[in-house]
């Protein structure tokens, strides 16, 4: 076989799989920059690549619900999911600035298993820390949907509850859990990193209780997530579920 | 300062000039006149400084203040010019040619009021918000709590209080509170 053949092999699969087929579907009505539109691209070889960046990158699957195992092997992996939450280092609000602290010898949330990481895909907790903006929120649902399950979220000060002293900015949302499935809440403005750890103390015993179940009510309800996220994010140009 | 200004009176019409302080003064001029007066503030008097550009919304003069802020970093002083424009549809000269930063506050002031500076690179493109299909938020006449309520899902059981009639409940519980407020408004 030339490569040229493998080539071509190469770009039915890519274009003929059943993701591509769903992710067409969904993008039917969708605003598409121009760097991200279907094209062809000249290869170094010299072979015609068929290119559409989104549908590449990204799956256009819905998420699909993990039902928990139960029983005795249930109860071991909650116990160690609770031992081991694994942060994404996003500040998506003024809250971000209750994060750095807790990683001093002062707080020492790594004592309770707790650490920051740089990517989603890392990561199992995200920390919505404050004020979140229908701009910064289109990056959140891009980071959580990123995130392996089981994935948690902790909505951090008031303004995650009811938009606090920002309820009537055109700009800020005020309900997060209209959008993304919230876990614990931790109210204040801001909460100091002690009000942090007893939302991390919380989202332990739910952990270990199996009530931690959110990554799955997310899937469950995904459609009407998706409508009330696609009422606010007017330029709505991802796919619907970005793994 | 004060001759500067003389010398620039001669030469243009000045409308309500006054000074803030003893090194910033401000003035209005005619729109047709303002971007002539600016270029003629760097090259000849030595404004070189753009310091900032602004926008005022005169609803009630169905007007739209544009502001103009130059500094001249030799002789140490700042000059405001002031234009009117209209408030449906506005439009302005475009000074982008005169400083490179003023590109972005043509496109802020684009997303912000909806003013248009034709010929302004990138002035159509989103500055802030993504995807806003509303009237500019920074109009006065835009409702920006109701736009809330009807997009962003209140939570109910949301309540506020005046800070200043819930204080005077608290500390003067004996005094009737309808009269004061009224006297706080007047």
């Amino acid at each position: 076989m030339s490569e040229l053949d493998i080539n071509d092999k190469v770009n039915e699969m890519l274009h003929k799989s059943e993701h591509n087929a769903a992710a067409a579907e969904c993008f039917e009505k969708t605003f598409v920059r121009p760097e991200d539109e279907e094209r062809e691209v000249i290869a170094p070889d010299g072979s015609i690549i068929k290119v559409n960046p989104i549908y590449d990158y990204f799956s256009g699957k819905k998420p699909t619900e993990e039902k928990p195992c139960g029983g005795v092997v249930e109860k071991f992996l909650n116990w160690a999911r609770a031992e081991s939450i694994w942060v994404l280092g996003f500040g998506t609000g003024c809250g971000s600035i209750e994060i750095p602290p807790l990683m001093t010898p002062r707080f020492d949330a790594f004592r309770f298993g707790i650490q920051m990481r740089p990517t989603p895909r890392q990561s199992n907790a995200f920390i919505i820390s404050g004020y979140l903006s229908v701009k910064t929120l289109k990056r959140v649902i891009r980071s959580y949907e990123q995130m392996p399950s089981p994935k948690y979220i902790l909505a951090l000060g008031s303004c995650t509850i009811n938009g606090g002293m920002y309820y009537d900015s055109y700009s800020t949302i005020n309900r997060l859990d209209k959008y993304l499935p919230v876990d614990v809440y931790i109210a204040g403005c801001m909460p100091r990193p002690e009000a942090l750890l007893a939302g991390f103390m919380k989202l332990k015993e739910l952990i270990k209780a199996g009530k931690a179940e959110k990554a799955n009510e997310y899937a469950r309800n995904f459609d009407e997530y998706k409508a009330n996220q696609k009422k606010i994010i007017k330029d709505w140009n991802m796919p619907d579920y970005n793994w | 300062m004060k001759e500067i200004l003389d010398r620039i009176q001669s030469k243009y019409n000045l409308q309500d000039t006054g000074f803030r302080t003893d090194t910033m003064a401000f003035t209005t001029v005619s729109k047709e006149l303002a971007i002539d007066i600016v270029t003629y503030m760097r090259d000849y008097e030595g404004f070189k400084h753009f310091v900032m550009m602004s926008c005022v919304d005169w609803i009630e003069d169905n007007k739209l203040q544009l502001l103009y802020l130059l500094n001249n970093p030799t002789k140490k002083c700042d000059i405001g010019i002031k234009v009117f424009i209209e408030r449906e549809n506005p439009s302005m000269q475009s000074a982008h040619h005169l400083w490179k930063q003023i590109w972005t506050y043509q496109r802020e002031l684009k997303e912000a009021f909806g003013i248009d500076f034709p010929g302004s690179p990138r002035v159509d493109e989103n500055f802030v918000l993504e995807g806003w299909t509303e009237k500019p938020h920074m109009l006065r006449d835009f409702d920006t709590n109701k736009y809330a309520e009807e997009t962003y899902f209140p939570r109910e059981g949301r309540s506020t209080n005046d800070p200043a009639t819930y204080m005077r409940a608290k500390l003067y519980p004996n005094q009737p509170v309808t009269a004061k407020k009224n006297k706080d408004h007047e």
